[in-house]
């Protein structure tokens, strides 16, 4: 075990692109367990930051630690074998599978090798009883034989965190979860958010601050690429520096 | 991906199968005459199925559209005419493994040099490999150059001494590639239904997100280019063993595109799609062209026809009306 109080941690975690610096020397720590919550305004470098955490962009400097062991540079299919999942916050599905065929791929991903060419994929019981449980908990039970592209965006949604957690993860990344819900499907989303809270450790990258307070009880705020406060809920909300770059001075009332 | 064939639809193409496996007792009675011809019309209709169908692995399952797929066909043609005794017959358990294997090791070497591109890029870069394989037995002397190379004695399948198969046999011959076309399609059925097939499935649909979940596309796409690459050259081998001879021409672009076509109009992702449109599209071209000399304009015609009204070809309008009909009752 690494003496670090972090499942997961970057470090100086730098992407440039071109000429722009998008993430500059990010150091983030997450706790296991823990609902931590990255906001900023748009450009900020939050979806880089979430990209380089799951090895969907390579970094160019930095290190990223997962359980002590810097994996910065591992490939996205070798990241989430890990255990760090993630979600997209465009939705990303298979839309012409059904419901409980997109889980049920995400719990196969989990077999040591899916290079397996004589049985039914539907005869490894595990995989789906693993992909029944992530429907169940993703509040998708009853809609398993639906097309998922016939789903409402909602649910469609749910369906995106159902796949995640059908993969098992320790850590979740969710890009933007609730982005384009109407009122109701949010406080549904919330609600789910706030439950998988007390089983995994959650890394939320969300502009609803609504909700942002409701899920996590850890925040870091960037800015132009770089981390400008990281910190409990209270000590963030009453943050002057955070306040001026991106709460706005005040007089916005939620 | 088409998983399970609806009732109704898999009672249809069982017919249709029966009728094929039992035209050399009908077909003699209604076509007399053309009977003969008819036969080797349909023998060879059934390797270019095969020949469909593993490129709808690549094309319709995987998202992987080749315009190089018949080079591995014109291998395996190539590798039983150059191993072929010129007074001989061959043995066909050791021709036939060393096509296979010659086709294997071929489709894995172009495969890991082709799915690092995609869309446009590896249609261009298969079409590329395709051509460079025609040209190759084209220019070189080794195999008759561009005037091809015939295979005087078919090869043979021997127990003691007793000829077990004998290919020479038309009517034998015929239920050798029907056969064989009902194993490949058994085999890539197999296949679909797996855990491999499942992660090739969903990376036509969305390679992105397969990679998300843990998988590693291009591993799926290179054991999927190496079978489909296998399969073409079990095609080209009967279609060698069946002509008596190979050209260049089985390799080439335009052979490639003729199955592409097959494959489109029949139906993407489906298996027995691109079987029914190998059988509409040669049928239809042995119609027209008795009909008139200009037979290519009805041909393109049909062929326009089809991929406007049905957009999922043959394939995507019988699965429709079955499933039509299912929910209907």
């Amino acid at each position: 075990m690494s003496q670090s109080d972090f499942i997961l941690e970057t470090k100086e975690l730098t992407k440039v692109f071109g000429g722009l610096v998008a993430n500059s020397a990010v150091s983030i720590g997450f706790k296991e367990r823990e609902a931590h919550a990255i906001i900023g305004p748009n450009g900020a470098g939050k979806s880089t930051f979430v990209n380089l955490l799951t090895g969907h962009l390579p970094p160019s400097g930095g290190q990223i630690l997962f359980k002590g062991a810097n994996i910065a540079g591992l490939a996205a299919h070798k990241v989430t074998r890990l255990g760090i999942g993630r979600s997209y916050q465009k939705t990303n599905i298979f839309p012409s599978f059904s419901c409980f065929e997109n889980c049920r791929l995400a719990a196969q991903s989990r077999l040591a090798s899916s290079m397996k060419f004589f049985r039914s994929a539907s005869s490894y019981k595990a995989v789906s009883e693993q992909a029944e449980h992530a429907l169940e908990a993703a509040g998708l039970t009853g809609r398993s034989g639906r097309v998922a592209g016939t789903m409402s965006y909602g649910e469609q949604r749910q369906l995106e965190i159902a796949m995640v957690l059908a993969t098992a993860p320790q850590v979740l990344v969710l890009d933007e979860p609730l982005a384009g819900m109407g009122k109701e499907e949010s406080e549904h989303m919330v609600g789910l958010l706030r439950d998988l809270a007390r089983r995994y450790t959650l890394i939320l990258v969300e502009h609803d601050m609504d909700a942002v307070f409701a899920i996590a009880q850890t925040l870091s705020v960037m800015v132009n690429g770089t981390l400008l406060e990281s910190g409990p809920l209270d000590q963030i909300r009453s943050s002057k520096a955070v306040q001026d770059a991106y709460l706005g001075d005040g007089a916005e009332a939620y | 991906m088409t998983l399970h064939l609806p009732k109704r639809l898999a009672i249809v193409l069982v017919v249709l199968l029966a009728a094929l496996a039992l035209f050399p007792l009908w077909g003699k009675l209604v076509f007399a005459a053309k009977f003969a011809f008819l036969m080797q019309k349909l023998t060879g209709i059934m390797i270019l199925a095969i020949l469909a169908m593993s490129l709808d692995l690549l094309v319709g399952v995987a998202g992987l559209v080749s315009l190089g797929h018949a080079a591995f066909f014109g291998l395996g043609g190539y590798v039983l005419a150059m191993m072929s005794p010129q007074y001989e017959a061959a043995n066909l358990w050791v021709v036939l493994p060393a096509a296979l294997a010659v086709c294997a090791l071929a489709s894995l070497v172009v495969g890991y040099l082709s799915i690092r591109t995609s869309g446009i890029y590896f249609i261009m870069v298969t079409l590329a490999f395709g051509q460079m394989g025609y040209y190759f037995f084209n220019d070189s002397k080794a195999a008759g150059g561009s005037d091809g190379a015939y295979i005087y004695v078919k090869p043979t399948v021997e127990a003691f001494g007793i000829t077990v198969l004998d290919l020479e046999q038309k009517l034998t011959f015929f239920y050798v590639a029907l056969g064989v076309l009902v194993g490949v399609y058994a085999l890539l059925r197999m296949l679909l239904a797996s855990p491999f097939g499942r992660v090739l499935g969903a990376i036509g649909v969305n390679e992105y997100r397969v990679q998300g979940l843990g998988f590693n596309p291009m591993v799926y796409k290179l054991v999927a280019f190496t079978i489909a690459g296998t399969l073409a050259g079990l095609g080209g081998f009967l279609a060698a063993t069946q002509y008596g001879f190979v050209s260049p021409a089985m390799l080439g672009w335009h052979q490639s595109g003729h199955v592409l076509v097959m494959v489109i109009l029949g139906g993407m992702g489906t298996l027995f799609g691109p079987v029914l449109g190998a059988f509409i599209l040669e049928l239809a071209h042995f119609a027209f062209e008795s009909m008139t000399d200009h037979w290519l304009l009805p041909m393109g015609a049909m062929v326009i026809a089809i991929v406007l009204l049905l957009p999922k070809g043959v394939a995507g309008l019988l699965l429709q009306w079955s499933k039509g009909k299912g929910a209907g009752e």
